[in-house]
């Protein structure tokens, strides 16, 4: 019963936060909901009994809105409406209802044709972490490794973008502007 | 109903949870003037009740009868929510830790912690890291430049220390086998000797300096500096607002005391005839005046220096030891 309960609190939590993410105009907002939205979704996978994962989505989440707030820093006021530019919003909102409609669609067409059964049925007296190591290191272990190479290539790019300047610090800046001062 | 009496007993342990941590906290906020003050030779709160113990007592009463001042320019329901966001995700963080032995009473057992969830330590750290978001979002709501400064910098602590902390755990939890913070508290119990700070010294100064960051206390109290960005992100909170974040940061330094006596200084074993729960006691406050020494000791450092020994220095050392740990172990 509890289960119940907690899911359509948690359910219904998301579904708002996510209304405003899209509906609202200001970015703080929007941001803020967003992050509220993804910790309340990682309560379903608490509810599921899958804490591993619902942790990985708090810690993982917490950290890349993280990001998303400084380019918002960087980019907006952010205490200021950001004025849009709709130029159809009947196309708009006739093209996200459909799609949503569509993935609701996909995502539930397997419930109603057959029964779902795991292709790699849950192991007996093995814990969360154990489970996701076995499948992440036997079945799925080539996609594994090529995301870990993709990340490892994203990393180098982004270093080797940002280091034109590297040789330069703060304190040759300082010196600098001394010495303008003095000019 | 079996489901009714968990559901129960979880509420009356969260509420009390709750409620000592947060009158150890206020509580703490005395001990930190008291200490501060012998290091510097002074004497600290004075005048209210013996010793000044009831100087919280009128902090606490100066604190909820302050009026309620929200700027005009702010956002407003970002700017009234941000503080509940810091106080609430310590104490929620506090949900998976263990803080004494199990023990007996009126024959009924009492596992005194919330929820043993397996993952406790993960949770326990992302938790704390979602913490981050209550000066983040005080310091962009408020339409201050000292607080978008405090936020900004809020940011850049977060994305620092989070890969410090979260890689220098990982060597212990190499040699454990699990993410259980019971289970890493019952992997040392032989002893003195069986500590993991013995076994890891490195990870475990990596993860002290890590746990001072996420706590915001000097020498990295960079996001509330008030010689250099006023108080950062708290500069336009006043009264009881302004006081949750602050009884967040000293529920926090509780969290990551407790997670540090258990990850690595052997948690709630008894020693020789000191019972666990004195032990842990004992090492918390430990961790707790170590936090003041510090800050009474050290002087504090930049935002660049912070990253710089962070990326430069902590993560190359962390990853270094994860390779040696596993190199060990296999």
């Amino acid at each position: 019963m509890y289960e119940v309960i907690a899911f359509y609190i948690f359910s219904a939590l998301t579904i708002g936060l996510f209304t405003v993410v899209v509906m609202s105009k200001n970015a703080l907002y929007a941001m803020s909901a967003l992050a509220g939205g993804m910790i309340f979704i990682s309560g379903f996978f608490f509810i599921l009994g899958a804490e591993f994962l619902g942790v990985v989505q708090i810690t993982v989440y917490s950290g890349a809105i993280m990001a998303l707030y400084a380019f918002g820093m960087m980019f907006f006021d952010t205490t200021r409406d950001v004025k849009e530019n709709i130029r159809c919003k009947k196309i708009a909102y006739t093209l996200s209802i459909l799609s949503s409609i569509l993935l609701i669609v996909i995502l539930c067409a397997p419930l109603f044709s057959q029964n779902i059964e795991a292709l790699y049925p849950s192991i007996q007296n093995a814990g969360n972490i154990q489970m996701i190591g076995l499948v992440l290191f036997t079945k799925y272990l080539v996609p594994f490794e090529l995301a870990a190479i993709m990340l490892l290539a994203a990393m180098i790019a982004g270093i080797v973008l940002a280091s034109k300047k590297m040789e330069m610090n703060l304190e040759i800046d300082e010196e600098f502007e001394e010495a303008k001062d003095v000019k | 109903m079996n489901e009714t009496a968990l559901v129960i007993e979880t509420i009356i342990k969260a509420v009390i949870v709750l409620s000592v941590t947060a009158g150890m906290g206020a509580f703490a906020t005395w001990i930190e003037r008291k200490v501060l003050a012998f290091m510097q030779r002074r004497l600290g709160p004075m005048h209210v009740g013996p010793y000044g113990v009831l100087q919280l007592a009128a902090d606490g009463i100066k604190l909820f009868t302050k009026e309620d001042i929200i700027p005009q320019n702010v956002v407003r329901p970002i700017f009234m929510i941000a503080p509940v966001i810091a106080a609430t995700t310590a104490f929620v963080a506090m949900a998976a830790i263990p803080f004494f032995p199990e023990f007996t009473v009126f024959g009924y057992t009492i596992h005194p912690i919330v929820s043993d969830i397996n993952v406790a330590l993960l949770y326990v750290m992302g938790v704390a890291s979602v913490g981050v978001y209550g000066p983040l979002l005080a310091g962009m709501s408020s339409s201050n430049k000292w607080s978008l400064l405090g936020a900004a910098r809020a940011v850049v602590q977060m994305l620092s220390f989070e890969v410090v902390s979260g890689l220098s755990v990982m060597a212990p939890i190499m040699m454990i086998g699990s993410l259980s913070l019971i289970d890493i508290n019952d992997y040392q119990s032989g002893g003195v000797i069986s500590w993991l700070i013995w076994k890891q010294p490195l990870a475990f100064v990596l993860f002290a300096i890590a746990g001072f960051m996420e706590t915001n206390r000097s020498p990295f109290d960079t996001i509330e500096f008030e010689a250099e960005i006023v108080s950062g992100y708290a500069t336009e909170y006043s009264g009881m607002r302004w006081g949750l974040f602050f009884v967040g940061e000293y529920a926090n330094m509780i969290t990551i005391s407790v997670l540090v006596s258990i990850i690595f200084m052997g948690g709630y074993n008894p020693i020789w005839f000191i019972p666990g729960a004195i032990v842990m006691l004992l090492k918390v406050s430990f961790w707790i005046f170590l936090f003041l020494w510090v800050r009474a000791a050290w002087p504090h450092v930049r935002p660049d220096q912070l990253m710089w020994v962070c990326w430069k220095v902590l993560m190359p050392l962390a990853v270094i030891n994860v390779l040696i740990t596993g190199i060990v172990l296999v």
